[in-house]
């Protein structure tokens, strides 16, 4: 029962980012929007089923973002290397930082992985291929295959959602796989798991390493969509945001991260503007109220909810 | 001049003297960070923010009621150990039991509201604090000249940090909190209310943010976002020190002071990460940290 209300928030919001173009929502903010919606499911895939708190997601992002920028503006490679190339390279830090987290657990877990953000992030301010406090700007869309120019928000809109529909259908075929079983078992119980004679920490790794590849796709088509990659996107402050769309929209759910990323970006879009830094007051209040109040999240409660309600019509 | 490996000593007596002062700095709230954990297995990121408000007390009761540097060491730990009082008990008594990432996150929350409240009132740029009239003007070592203040700090901070770990190691209320460490169950069960001693312990760790915020106030600016990025870098001296352990966290912190001062003579540019380098470092060679347990 409760899925199929999900099922119909799906195609209601399909049915709606389909017609976006023609509703007068402005494209680039659309665009946006699906980024960051691709990294907080990426983000999801991590915390909501193998319960692994990184906070430090917008390390993956960034570089991404930084990777295709740069193979656009200096290599001039094709449209889509450089968003593989971005991709490639978020997944191989991905790589590596999954593999020095994951020798610790639960907080620590979170700690290092915001530490080693940290990093990448200093790395980044410094690096002068990252062109420091300015970040790489201007950006060209260029043309996907050689064919469809992407210079047209029309378009580019179109591509972006497809890619996003992909990534969505990607990751629920993830987690219903028999790999994806396996990480929901050690987010459950890892030393259960263990026990299982999983080895766990390589299933830890490569969901790690998949997340972070499919946060890059995120960050690569931002910087494509925007035409800039800045040290905003490296920064902590974007790691806590995409923590808090995950646990806004709900955990551990397929909807929930696009729901989430949906109702801050508009926030921060509408809200920045007319009160300025009360923006950070409202999202650390609404981070406080999602810890104290409802855990689940938007999508999980109106699961819960809807589960309730059956479950009282049945008896 | 005197060189060690080619570098000019002056500049690296220079660097680790500095080194030193961080370090400092470190030990003091990687220390309240150890305790606060101990007891209550919480991750408190509200650490920097709480030290920021620490800071910020010194310069608001200087500005409207001229109250001096030697009071505001007192005042604001203490106004900042009432708000840990607060915040312990409207929020994280209420997320015992649960995961411990959710205590990581309403923290998180609470740094980013207490920000930016402070962003929005005072604006972001930094405000200066003046160098108390007793604690002004240099020592001139012959080779080098240090600044009063930054010795002061550096003798305060490992004074509170050895007081501390005095009172937790050898009194009997040390006692109490390493037993309510231990099982706090079973320390309940011989009648020990041990929900005081957690928001005391709360208190009292927020409150040594609170004094770190006071002692820095006069050598960094006063700013909303001065313990933004410090805080991760507390995190990754815990992580390097081992949690379990108050003298891991002061002897870690004021080693990565040093090491962090050593690095700009060497090489300036790795300076802000060399303490995220030697902490994978610690993870590959020893993951439970350098005075942790297994």
């Amino acid at each position: 029962m409760p899925q199929q209300v999900s099922n119909r928030i799906e195609w209601a919001l399909l049915l709606l980012a389909v017609l976006v173009p023609f509703l007068g929502i402005y494209p680039i903010f659309a665009m946006k929007l699906i980024c960051f919606a691709i990294f907080a499911c990426a983000f999801n895939l991590l915390l909501g089923f193998t319960r692994l708190l990184s906070f430090g997601h917008a390390a993956y992002f960034g570089v991404a973002a930084y990777a295709t920028a740069w193979c656009r503006l200096r290599l001039n490679l094709p449209t889509e290397l450089s968003v593989l190339a971005g991709v490639a390279l978020s997944a191989a830090l991905g790589f590596i930082i999954g593999m020095l987290a994951s020798r610790r657990t639960g907080i620590y877990f979170a700690m290092i992985t915001l530490a080693l953000a940290q990093c990448v992030y200093f790395f980044c301010l410094q690096a002068p291929a990252t062109g420091g406090e300015n970040g790489l700007q201007g950006v060209p869309r260029g043309s996907l295959f050689g064919v469809l120019p992407l210079q047209s928000d029309f378009t580019m809109y179109y591509v972006v959602l497809i890619i996003g529909l992909l990534v969505y259908l990607g990751i629920r075929r993830i987690v219903h796989s028999p790999f994806g079983q396996v990480i929901k078992a050690i987010g459950e119980h890892e030393p259960r798991a263990i026990s299982l004679g999983y080895s766990v920490d390589h299933y830890k790794v490569l969901a790690f390493v998949l997340s972070a590849a499919i946060a890059g796709i995120g960050g690569s088509l931002k910087a494509l969509v925007l035409g800039l990659a800045t040290l905003s996107d490296v920064h902590q402050s974007t790691s806590g945001e995409v923590i808090l769309m995950t646990l806004l929209g709900g955990t551990g759910t397929f909807l929930g991260p696009v729901i989430g990323s949906s109702i801050v970006i508009t926030l921060q879009e509408y809200l920045s503007d007319s009160v300025g830094s009360w923006v950070s007051v409202i999202i650390g209040c609404i981070f406080v109220v999602c810890v104290m109040l409802f855990r689940k999240g938007i999508i999980g409660e109106v699961e819960a909810y809807v589960a309730r309600r059956s479950s009282k019509t049945n008896a | 001049m005197t060189t060690i490996l080619g570098y000019p000593l002056p500049a690296i007596l220079g660097q680790l003297i500095l080194g030193l002062v961080n370090g400092s700095f470190y030990a003091i709230l990687s220390l309240g960070l150890a305790v606060i954990f101990g007891l209550l297995r919480i991750v408190n990121f509200a650490h920097g923010a709480l030290y920021m408000v620490g800071a910020f007390v010194a310069h608001i009761i200087l500005v409207n009621f001229g109250i001096s540097y030697w009071f505001a060491l007192i005042v604001a730990p203490v106004a900042v150990g009432i708000l840990g009082v607060g915040i312990e008990r409207a929020f994280l008594s209420r997320l015992r039991g649960l995961d411990p990432l959710y205590g990581l996150l309403l923290t998180f929350g609470l740094a980013l509201i207490a920000e930016g409240l402070m962003q929005q009132k005072f604006g972001s740029s930094g405000m200066s604090y003046p160098v108390p009239a007793l604690l002004q003007g240099v020592y001139n070592l012959g080779f080098m000249i240090i600044p009063i203040y930054r010795l002061w700090v550096v003798v305060v901070s490992i004074s509170v940090c050895i007081a501390t770990w005095l009172v937790i190691e050898k009194t009997s209320l040390g006692a109490i909190l390493r037993a309510a460490t231990e099982n706090s169950q079973l320390t309940q069960a011989f009648g020990i209310n041990v929900p005081v001693y957690l928001t005391a312990t709360y208190a009292f760790g927020v409150g040594l943010a609170g004094l770190a915020g006071v002692l820095a106030a006069p050598i960094t600016q006063v700013s909303p976002l001065m313990g933004s990025s410090l805080v991760v870098v507390v995190f990754a001296v815990v992580v390097i020190g081992g949690m379990g352990s108050i003298m891991g966290a002061i002897v870690s912190g004021i080693i990565l002071g040093l090491l962090e001062g050593l690095t700009k003579v060497v090489y300036a540019e790795a300076s802000t990460t060399v303490i995220f380098i030697i902490m994978a470092v610690v993870l590959l060679v020893r993951p439970v940290g350098l005075f942790g347990r297994e």
